[in-house]
């Protein structure tokens, strides 16, 4: 063996194997291969990371080799953050989600979903009233590009076609499907994230949303065709709008939390709640999803009133099921 | 031997700018549960901003390939690739731009390819576990920050919005504006997203570990005897410049460095030394030098400390 002069060199030398196995170790964690390690190896990396810090504060105070104390330093971090970091894998954080961390933050932002279903109800009454009254209101809340004729010029025959669509074999289907879920979703995450503005935005978007329900409902209940419309509406709608109603409520609970943050800064407040209802929206993006193939696929392929009717509420109830009944606490892992 | 399971949150404050060093104001204190300070780098605006082209790059490009070769797949089989063609790119630019920067901040890196490739990652400010709500988060802010005020813009413009259309380009400019620079007013370097998700971009580079130099002084130290006097011309921070010359190898920088330090400790050069081996030598014996009086509490800052 050489001969070390230095207090610094023979400990760099005395310790070089344990960081380098310690390297070895985080490279093949970080390259997503967790598994493959053992449970020796596993159990050595805590313990290798706090011989590493021990070694880091040794370096700092003693050694004056610049790129040994950065290598310590970016070594220490790397282990820092697996040993204190999730280490579930991407399969199981995902499963989790969808068994515990969804229904719950779903369950916890019930309040909110109260008031936005209560806009919605309020704001397609107003709409069905007035457009009841007087058909010239339906222009104020329709885009036009939505109504795609129809409005109260078109012929009864005409919308009752728009309902029952004939099918031929090219109708573009699944071109349809992944358009309005694209659509859909980047309008709800709209939704959300403008509620950092106070909520404002996101009230202004539920309630044009459900103004045009009501008053797409008023003009097919006044040619007779209420009871088509609601089946033809309910195969998506249910989970679709369901869906815009909870992803506002996501965004009105960031707004309330930024308008009135109580002891914590307002930015402090924001992130918090922001977190909280991130894991709502995350859902409410599935939920769109499966919207968008009910409104593609099936509601263009079933085109029986009482069939869409059942389609469409059964799944309401397997949604309501689904985030609200009590279900049996998991132990923690 | 027990793994490690609990958290105890580890605390993040702001370090004082005392240093003149330029990159200090970057540096974070950063204090683990077993008290030793990390000194975390936050990841700078240059690192950020290059990192998110790249991703940017990564994402159109795996888009237009897989797009390319699905379509070309399909029709081989079928005649009315028109629809399947549209189905594959809507859903596909969709799954991927969304969720390109999310599964891969979930992985165990905790960043995408454009961060890998710039040593940085994501962490969650507070030093706790980076969950998974907060990298939804961070990331579904980005659609207002940058996607929707352009969206918005192209669907007036296809709509047809007249001379307004302008106006109204200057504001989208004026909203990306806001957003995209606001990294730039925060000390953290923190975007919106980061803000609201209680996140921050920090450096985790994956160091190679040098070889000592000392180990290469070895050889040819014989050559070179200092006098005390001459081994503590200097301090830690010049130990350090000279430890960055060594390593870099640069033949001008080297020779350029060797005769200042000859000409500052009165050294008579041999015929025959090469500036390298000279630097090297001289390296040790500083370094020799300054450690010993560290072992005795002394660090002496630069050359002017002659306390």
């Amino acid at each position: 063996m050489k001969d070390l002069q230095l207090k610094s060199q023979r400990f760099r030398a005395e310790r070089e194997w344990d960081w380098r196995r310690l390297d070895g170790l985080l490279r093949r964690v970080e390259g997503g291969s967790a598994s493959s390690l053992s449970d020796e190896e596993l159990l050595a990396i805590p313990v290798l990371y706090r011989s590493a810090l021990s070694s880091l504060s040794v370096a700092r105070a003693t050694a004056l080799d610049h790129s040994l104390i950065d290598y310590l330093e970016g070594l220490s971090t790397r282990a820092y953050f697996f040993v204190y970091g999730a280490r579930a894998s991407i399969r199981d954080r995902i499963a989790r989600f969808f068994t515990d961390t969804w229904p719950n933050a779903v369950k916890s932002i019930w309040r909110e979903t109260l008031f936005a279903f209560a806009v919605a109800v309020v704001a397609t009454l107003v709409a069905y009233l007035l457009v009841s009254q007087d058909s010239s209101w339906y222009g104020a809340f329709m885009d036009q590009g939505m109504a795609s004729g129809r409005d109260p010029s078109a012929t009864t025959e005409a919308l009752r076609e728009t309902l029952y669509p004939k099918l031929t074999t090219h109708d573009w289907l699944s071109a349809l499907a992944s358009f309005l879920f694209t659509h859909n979703a980047e309008v709800t995450l709209g939704a959300f994230a403008f509620g950092f503005a106070f909520g404002a935005p996101t009230l202004f978007l539920l309630a044009q949303n459900f103004l045009m329900l009501g008053a797409f409902l008023a003009l097919f209940a006044s040619r007779g065709l209420g009871l088509q419309l609601g089946g033809w509406l309910s195969v998506h709608g249910t989970t679709e709008l369901f869906a815009v109603i909870l992803g506002s409520a996501a965004g009105f609970r960031i707004g309330w939390r930024v308008a009135f943050p109580g002891d914590r800064t307002r930015i402090e407040a924001a992130a918090a709640a922001g977190r909280a209802s991130a894991a709502v929206m995350g859902g409410v993006i599935c939920m769109l999803a499966v919207a968008g193939m009910l409104e593609g696929f099936v509601r263009q392929l079933v085109q029986v009133d009482w069939q869409r009717y059942a389609i469409g509420w059964s799944i309401l109830a397997v949604w309501l099921a689904y985030f609200y009944l009590p279900r049996p606490a998991r132990p923690p892992s | 031997m027990t793994a490690v399971t609990a958290t105890p949150r580890p605390t993040a404050t702001p370090r004082p700018a005392a240093s003149a060093d330029p990159g200090a104001s970057r540096v974070r204190a950063f204090v683990t549960p077993e008290g030793v300070d990390l000194r975390l780098r936050i990841g700078d605006a240059a690192e950020r901003a290059v990192g998110y082209v790249l991703d940017l790059l990564f994402i159109n490009a795996s888009l237009l390939v897989l797009f390319l070769a699905a379509v070309g797949a399909l029709s081989v089989f079928r005649n009315d690739a028109g629809e399947v063609a549209f189905v594959i790119w809507t859903l596909l630019s969709f799954l991927i731009s969304n969720g390109y920067f999310i599964v891969m901040e979930l992985t165990p890196r905790a960043a995408t390819f454009g961060k890998r490739i710039m040593g940085t990652r994501v962490a969650a400010r507070d030093g706790g576990r980076l969950t998974a709500e907060a990298i939804f988060i961070r990331n579904a802010m980005r659609e207002i920050e940058l996607a929707l005020p352009f969206r918005m813009w192209l669907s007036a413009a296809i709509g047809g919005a007249g001379p307004a259309l302008g106006w109204l380009f200057l504001l989208v400019l004026l909203w990306v504006g806001v957003f995209l620079f606001f990294p730039l007013f925060n000390r953290d370097r923190l975007r919106v997203g980061d803000f609201v998700a209680g996140t921050w971009v920090v450096k985790a580079p994956r160091e190679r570990l040098g070889i000592d130099l000392l180990d290469a002084v070895q050889a040819t130290q014989s050559a070179f005897v200092f006098s005390p006097e001459q081994a503590s011309a200097y301090g830690v921070k010049e130990l350090y410049v000279l430890e960055d010359v060594l390593r870099r190898k640069d033949a001008k920088t080297m020779a350029a460095v060797a005769e200042r330090i000859r000409a500052k400790i009165a050294w008579r050069p041999s015929p025959d030394e090469s500036d390298a081996a000279f630097l090297a030598a001289y390296y040790g014996a500083l370094r020799a030098r300054l450690e010993i009086q560290l072992l005795f509490g002394r660090r002496r800052k630069d050359k002017f400390d002659v306390g």
